[in-house]
């Protein structure tokens, strides 16, 4: 039977190479894949381009990335309370490609779903329109959004079995269910291993065809 | 002159919510709207990070990080809630099923532009839009709340905004520290006026003409409605 349950946060980001995207999940501290993230640390990656909400606020969050420096880019829409980053921001050795929520969300989805990217309303007449097609349709202004994708997606779930069926707990959903669809390789830490068929499927948030890794977030 | 608390103006905006519909608040002063609606409202609150029909503030023994708001302060869920996904709760916002937003703001023209995202500074610190756009774009009606003027005692509504803008042409009405305004095809409309506080104060603080409706409303220093 299929079984992607893997030792350690450690096992979680094997292969992780320099320069590679990163997706990680979390709405403030609410879904942050901690385990991973402390992880990372220890691989000596440099260079990457993480995809995020928000660019960590000091605690045992994305600050740690960016006081290692090992982020050269992030795209993200809300980099606020977030002082490493923002000290590498000011002196230049950070990009930031700023991006509307529901438009980073949407551009996740996208990528994961095979689509080459999407027309929104939003951003027309903003300096969100910068360098992007801009569509008339329908009587309407669109700009044309494309999808994103990434190496690994690290997030956090409430529960998994070891097909790698997933779920989350509450608020701590946000974009880690989008970002399981559009990692090339997949790794979640969860409070909870339960054995297959366990689960609701009802209850299935991300099923197990988008899980490459899943591990215990107590056991690291 | 007079002018309404933030508690007061939070109250004020509640007071003129519908009985029932879905509404978001945007993160800061709007945030406090949810603590003035009535025990009884069918109103239920949205929030970007995932969450339908959110609950009071719990109490501070209660407080779970994973149940949070948009502002990341805990929150509770209310009878029939719901969890999702952020692209599901940007498919809410985008795709017109919110009923209202209220948001703050920096700057409102009187066309209904908005501006109200942190583009950075100067000294280098960095910009961030979150989900702010989204609702501006999406939402069936825009409400801002704002004080009237700056710090500096600038007017924040004007006839064009000189901050970049969030979105454009989408603001219906402006709750402010002094006064209710209602963005028309006619221009800015008066509805109500803090009592004490006249329409041509009212004016001097604002860069855009101000027409009085027809039956100009007052709302007290609480940000209760007076009684006529």
């Amino acid at each position: 039977m299929r079984n992607v349950v893997v030792e350690d946060a450690h096992a979680a980001v094997r292969g992780l190479s320099d320069g590679d995207t990163v997706m990680v999940g979390g709405f403030g501290g609410a879904g942050l894949p901690r385990r991973i993230i402390k992880a990372v640390l220890d691989l000596n990656v440099r260079e990457l381009t993480v995809i995020s909400n928000n660019a960590g606020a000091g605690g045992e969050d994305l600050s740690l990335w960016f006081g290692a420096r090992i982020v050269r880019k992030i795209v993200c829409s809300y980099p606020r309370s977030a002082d490493v980053f923002a000290q590498q921001y000011r002196a230049g050795t950070v990009e930031l490609e700023l991006v509307p929520q529901g438009t980073l969300v949407e551009r996740i989805r996208a990528g994961g779903a095979g689509l080459g990217g999407f027309l929104t309303p939003v951003g027309v007449g903003t300096v969100f329109e910068k360098g992007k097609q801009k569509i008339h349709l329908k009587g309407r202004d669109y700009l044309l959004e494309e999808p994103l994708h990434a190496q690994f997606s690290f997030l956090k779930g409430r529960q998994a079995d070891p097909l790698g069926n997933v779920n989350y707990n509450k608020t701590a959903r946000n974009h880690s269910a989008v970002m399981a669809t559009a990692g090339a390789t997949v790794a979640i830490e969860v409070d909870q291993l339960v054995h297959a068929g366990e689960m609701d499927p009802e209850g299935i948030v991300t099923p197990c065809i988008f899980v490459d890794r899943v591990f215990l977030s107590r056991s690291s | 002159m007079k002018t309404l608390s933030r508690l007061a103006l939070a109250r004020l905006v509640a007071h003129h919510l519908p009985k029932e519909g879905f509404v978001n608040l945007g993160i800061g002063a709007p945030t406090h709207v949810a603590d003035f609606l009535p025990a009884d409202t069918s109103v239920m609150l949205h929030s970007e990070n995932g969450i339908l029909n959110v609950g009071p503030k719990p109490q501070e023994d209660q407080q779970d990080w994973d149940l949070i708001n948009a502002g990341k302060m805990p929150v509770t869920l209310a009878t029939g809630g719901s969890f999702f996904d952020s692209s599901l709760a940007f498919a809410m916002m985008r795709g017109g099923h919110i009923d209202i937003a209220i948001l703050g703001a920096f700057q409102v023209s009187q066309t209904g532009d908005l501006a109200n995202w942190s583009t950075g500074d100067a000294g280098g610190a960095p910009p961030a839009i979150g989900g702010a756009i989204d609702l501006a774009v999406g939402a069936k009606t825009i409400w801002v709340m704002m004080e009237h003027t700056t710090r500096e005692g600038m007017p924040r509504i004007v006839s064009q905004c000189t901050l970049p803008p969030t979105a454009v042409g989408v603001v219906a009405r402006i709750f402010t520290s002094v006064a209710i305004i209602d963005v028309t095809p006619d221009g800015l409309v008066v509805d109500a006026l803090l009592d004490g506080v006249s329409i041509d104060e009212v004016a001097a603080l604002t860069d855009a003409k101000l027409a009085c409706a027809p039956l100009m409303k007052r709302f007290r220093a609480d940000g209760a409605i007076a009684e006529r």
